[in-house]
């Protein structure tokens, strides 16, 4: 988390805070820097503060305190209708009374854009989204995935060189939304727009993003690439929200080397990264995310720490199985094995032992 | 949707019962309507229907009430004043009306309750106590305008009037258009705004066209509310702005003529056109926001 100004830097946060009613901080000292063509994500559960900051950046909430700078400049007093920030709303935010032409018009003629040079532009922002057919139709007339490409084009009709995107996929099916995912994200790289993303999806987040801000209670926890966030999470909020993820509780007995031994509740010794814990004696959350641990021994470094554990249910997924262990004392440990042919499928009761690296095995706070 | 076969015997009753009911309250309320029409065709100078009229004899029947209400000069001028009156007053109640109800749909507002029904009280305050405050209030305001600004006499009862009756006006369009922009979707306002429309611009552009039936509707009971109106005007204005319902009101007292049924019969088909013109008018409007009628 950069909070410098620098030469690189197109959207910044500097200690910004946000509160509604004096007394509670909605967005807590925020800090951050993006560069010119970044595609960011928030992503948070509801109340985190990520719709705040997007608000604050698009002008429609001001910060309580600290500054917002866009191409070096701070906007904190520009009001939202001369910050040029194109937005694309969760609801769509079509205009219903105009045609999806006069919908792309409308930034083009509070700008006074002539005539010829307004539908041409129209023209070609319909075709990015491939809704040039659908210029004379009313928003109404459109379905939900339709409708929100008309958003997009909108959004980027007037060529703005940030675009604001509040949850645009939220009300969408699963199909139409991974289509458009990929699409806004495409669209994004070609046009060299910095994107400002929203969502509570984090696998919106993950295929999405150049780079991912997981807000929790106001504040960044994590601000990272999506690789490193799903296997380097630097907490336990963000490993429990990110991804599906295992954890037992323990303590910490022994730390050399980068490598920590905990004991878990159970009594077991596992080796263990310490990201966020210092000290012997810690308590600590360890996670290990499902599809790294391993039950072939063979596959496990020699004197690799390994755990008993029973299986109490056996998932049949289609690409992958979901196997439900207890394991040392949690009846909720879960393991992912790919649909291998050779792939052997747990019947419930079986006794196995598992491992992994101990490099996929982090031990967080509490 | 007729009785089921199970239905007890009170149910039958009752079924029977609650449609004689509806039929009782549509007769009450639209046969004084009806009857005054073919009266006001009558050839005599009565309010009863006479016996040619009955016998359907074309002599029983002129439009001669018709012709007095267009000749007379005292008609044509209370006509004229309500021509005048109204649609000011209906200019007036809908700008100020839309403008408190858009204040008053937003959040940050203190004291919303308190002010809106501040707002809304002259439809409820009996009219003859809004009447009496108004004599007193505009009296002084008409004395005010015509000794220091110097202001004729005639055009100043002319403004009192107007003001009053946008008071008595303002209601109704602020809750009509409150009630349109119940189901006015903010987010809209906030992309117009993104896109680089000053408020004005988005006023006029995006949130006006999707509030107008809620004005339309508003300003026709506005426009209603003036042209109907008897007791504030009688304390109000002067013999000068005599309007029709005040003409009507004193022609029924001092010279029982059935020229008043005529206007009344107008009057109703006035009405009845507005009505239908203003109800395809919000229709259209609706189509245009996208609203399909279910």
């Amino acid at each position: 988390m950069a909070n410098t100004s620098t030469d690189a830097a197109f959207v910044e946060f500097e200690r910004v805070q946000k509160s509604y009613d004096g007394v509670n901080l909605v967005v807590k000292d925020l800090n951050l820097s993006m560069p010119r063509g970044e595609f960011l994500t928030m992503l948070g559960p509801s109340g985190s503060g990520k719709t705040t900051c997007l608000m604050m950046l698009a002008g429609f909430e001001t910060a309580t305190h600290g500054d917002i700078r866009l191409g070096g400049t701070s906007i904190n007093n520009i009001p939202p209708h001369k910050r040029g920030i194109g937005m694309v709303f969760q609801n769509y935010a079509l205009f219903p009374h105009m045609t999806v032409a006069e919908n792309l018009a409308f930034p083009l003629e509070v700008r006074k854009i002539g005539k010829s040079e307004r539908e041409e532009k129209i023209h070609r922002a319909l075709g990015m989204v491939q809704m040039n057919d659908f210029a004379g139709r009313r928003p109404t007339q459109l379905s939900g995935g339709q409708q929100q490409r008309i958003a997009l084009a909108r959004a980027l009709v007037f060529e703005p060189e940030l675009v604001l995107m509040d949850e645009p996929l939220g009300a969408l099916d699963k199909q139409l939304r991974e289509t458009l995912q990929f699409e806004i994200t495409k669209l994004a790289h070609d046009l060299g727009i910095t994107v400002v993303y929203v969502t509570h999806d984090q696998t919106e987040a993950l295929t999405m993003s150049d780079r991912v801000a997981v807000f929790e209670n106001g504040r960044i926890q994590q601000l990272a690439p999506p690789d490193q966030l799903y296997e380097k999470p630097e907490n336990s909020f963000v490993a429990q929200f990110i991804g599906e993820n295992n954890t037992l509780m323990g303590e910490v007995k022994e730390i050399t080397n980068g490598t920590a031994v905990v004991q878990l509740d159970g009594g077991d010794l596992i080796d263990a990264v310490p990201v966020n814990v210092s000290k012997v004696g810690e308590r600590t959350r360890v996670s290990i995310r499902p599809e790294r641990v391993e039950m072939n021994k063979e596959r496990l470094m020699p004197g690799a720490k390994t755990l008993k554990a029973e299986v109490l249910e056996f998932i049949y997924m289609g690409d992958i199985f979901r196997t439900r262990l207890r394991v040392a004392g949690s009846d909720d440990f879960v393991i992912k094995t790919r649909n291998a042919p050779d792939q052997v499928r747990l019947t419930p009761g079986t006794q196995i032992e598992i491992g992994w690296l101990p490099e996929d095995c982090r031990a967080l706070d509490a | 949707m007729g009785l089921p076969p199970y239905a007890t015997t009170p149910q039958r009753i009752w079924y029977y019962s609650f449609r004689v009911i509806c039929a009782l309250i549509f007769i009450f309320l639209i046969t004084p309507i009806i009857v005054v029409m073919p009266l006001s065709f009558n050839a005599e100078n009565f309010f009863t229907f006479t016996p040619e009229m009955l016998r359907l004899d074309p002599d029983g029947y002129s439009l001669k009430h018709y012709q007095d209400f267009f000749t007379n000069n005292e008609w044509q001028r209370s006509l004229k004043n309500s021509l005048i009156i109204a649609p000011f007053a209906t200019l007036i109640s809908v700008s100020l009306g839309t403008l408190a109800a858009i204040g008053l749909s937003q959040s940050h507002v203190p004291f919303k309750g308190t002010i809106m029904a501040i707002l809304i009280s002259p439809m409820i305050v009996p009219l003859i106590i809004s009447a009496t405050g108004m004599f007193f209030f505009y009296s002084t305001l008409g004395n005010w305008l015509e000794t220091t600004l110097g202001l004729d006499k005639n055009f100043v009862g002319y403004v009192k009037v107007i003001l009053a009756h946008s008071v008595l006006g303002i209601p109704f369009v602020i809750i009509t258009v409150t009630a349109t922009l119940v189901g006015f979707d903010r987010s809209l306002t906030r992309a117009a705004a993104n896109m680089g429309a000053n408020p004005v611009t988005t006023f006029f552009r995006v949130q006006m066209p999707l509030i107008l039936p809620g004005v339309i509707s508003g300003g026709l009971f506005a426009f209603i509310t003036s042209f109907d109106e008897v007791v504030v005007v009688l304390f109000v204005g002067s013999a000068g702005q005599k309007t029709l319902p005040w003409q009507m009101f004193t022609g029924l007292r001092e010279q029982i003529s059935p020229t008043i049924l005529a206007v009344a019969t107008l009057l109703v088909g006035i009405s009845i056109i507005l009505l239908t013109v203003v109800e395809l008018l919000r229709r259209r409007s609706e189509r245009l926001r996208g609203i399909v009628e279910s």
